[in-house]
């Protein structure tokens, strides 16, 4: 749609943001410098909503947020925008620029009674209990002749590259090779916490359970992953489209 | 786009219906036979009613048919032809460039396309065509280019091809193997290392890279066909 708007009353909405891509990254404000009440990541409560002034997503990322409209006059309308510079497909280049491009428009066009609130807590995460991790496997984010590659190797839907056992737990540790690009990894399955981001615990809206995580150049991501529910064979993959089609994916199975 | 694209595999498709098996493969060879008299007779040339680098849509050609340069190359097996009358028009391909003395990704695309070669059996040269184009021309002439085929033992229907330096650029352009990045684009030891194939009768395409597992490759080659 052209200039999307959406007409609003003055009262709260809850909306997910989903980048569905297929190569840019985002960076989503308000027009009127109102922050965001984030509430979900990756479509995960969090333990407690956090007030967010924007909100980062790669591609797949699913981001939750409250936006309070009762602050504002019947008549005003404001813009959800991407303020985050990105000039080819390789990624954001972390620069920020205001105003943004706009994304879509908010008519606060009525009044409404609101009795909803935001609860001050949410879901707690489940615990992370290291006893239950058995191996740590490294996965590098890198690229080979124009195509992009995990371990070196692309794509090959016949081939297990690791078999993982059911009723017990890994740490994956996801590096980007630095090749300049940002890869937004997605793990089917179960989610996954993240333990450390670049040897520090990661900041407060990745704490959360989640199956897309951001590598920038150079990242290094250490993932807590359980194995419970099903057997069977999923995939992991770059969720930047182009790197997934040419082929950063790779085959795990979950076995008996 | 997409309805578009599916009209015309509809028009194939419809256009295949109606032709009985034993029909369609006379059909083929009166097209090959034609194909070879297009090559070798200056006369066809005029009698097709093209240019030397230009072309007129005719019947079997792609909706996208103006798209791709019609460039003069030459072939490993010592024959002249036009990179859209003679090599795709209404065919199904497989397309990469390489050159002779690549040490790095190279040698190891070419054994993988050998096996493509295999699995495809003798679908290759029938219906379905290899071709390997050269990265360096001036160095790749035909005789280093049929050492290269014969030392790798590659069989008919998988052509490798060189041409004037500019218009193989233009080919590299046009289709696709070039890296966004200049300083990594000129640097020909990094070379784009995908296949690009596709059904040009039905502007179906697609690419994946040459080291995707062989019996993959032919596996999407296969799903470039009309379905009947």
């Amino acid at each position: 749609m052209i200039q999307p708007f959406l007409k609003v009353a003055g009262r709260k909405y809850r909306f997910r943001l989903l980048d569905v891509g297929p190569s840019r990254f985002y960076e989503f404000f308000l027009s009127s410098g109102q922050p965001f009440a984030l509430i979900a990541n990756d479509g995960n409560l969090l333990p407690a909503p956090l007030t967010v002034p924007s909100v980062r997503l790669g591609v797949a990322n699913r981001m939750d947020v409250i936006i309070d409209f009762s602050k504002y006059k019947l008549g005003d309308k404001l813009f959800l925008e991407n303020r985050l510079v990105q000039e080819d497909g390789t990624g954001p280049t972390g620069e920020l620029r205001n105003p943004g491009t706009q994304i879509l428009r908010f008519d606060v066009d009525r009044d409404a009674p609101d009795h909803s609130q935001v609860p001050s807590t949410l879901r707690p995460l489940p615990d992370i209990d290291l006893s239950q991790v058995v191996r740590t496997r490294r996965w590098v984010f890198g690229d080979d002749n124009g195509g992009w590659t995990i371990n070196g190797k692309f794509f090959n839907v016949n081939e297990v590259r690791a078999a993982a056992k059911q009723g017990t737990a890994e740490i994956g540790v996801l590096k980007n090779d630095g090749g300049g690009r940002s890869h937004p990894i997605h793990i089917h399955f179960e989610e996954f916490q993240i333990l450390s981001r670049n040897g520090q615990p990661p900041p407060p809206h990745e704490v959360s359970r989640k199956d897309v995580v951001i590598l920038g150049p150079d990242d290094e991501v250490r993932v807590f992953f359980r194995f419970r529910d099903f057997l069977g064979r999923y995939p992991m993959h770059c969720h930047n489209i182009v790197h997934e089609d040419h082929s950063m994916m790779l085959r795990w199975d979950v076995v008996p | 786009m997409r309805a578009r694209l599916n009209r015309h595999a509809n028009t194939a498709l419809k256009l295949r219906a109606k032709t009985k098996p034993q029909e369609r493969k006379c059909r083929t060879m009166t097209r090959r036979t034609l194909l070879a008299s297009f090559i070798f007779s200056p006369v066809a040339s005029v009698f097709s009613g093209r240019g030397a680098f230009g072309h007129i849509a005719s019947p079997g050609g792609g909706p996208r048919a103006g798209y791709f340069p019609n460039v003069v190359l030459w072939t490993h097996e010592n024959k002249t032809v036009q990179f859209y009358d003679d090599l795709i028009r209404g065919k199904i391909v497989l397309i990469n460039f390489m050159y002779a003395t690549c040490k790095g990704l190279c040698p190891r695309q070419t054994a993988n396309l050998m096996q493509v070669q295999k699995t495809l059996g003798d679908r290759i040269g029938r219906d379905i065509f290899m071709y390997s184009l050269t990265l360096k021309p001036e160095q790749d002439t035909l005789e280093v280019l049929r050492e290269y085929a014969t030392g790798h033992g590659v069989k008919p229907g998988w052509l490798f091809l060189t041409g004037k330096p500019g218009d193989i650029e233009k080919l590299r352009r046009k289709l696709g193997f070039v890296n966004s990045d200049p300083v990594r684009d000129g640097d020909k030891s990094k070379h784009i290392g995908v296949i690009l194939y596709g059904n040009e009768a039905l502007d179906r395409w697609a690419a994946c890279p040459a080291l995707t597992d062989a019996s993959e490759i032919a596996r999407y080659v296969l799903w470039m066909q009309a379905k009947d």
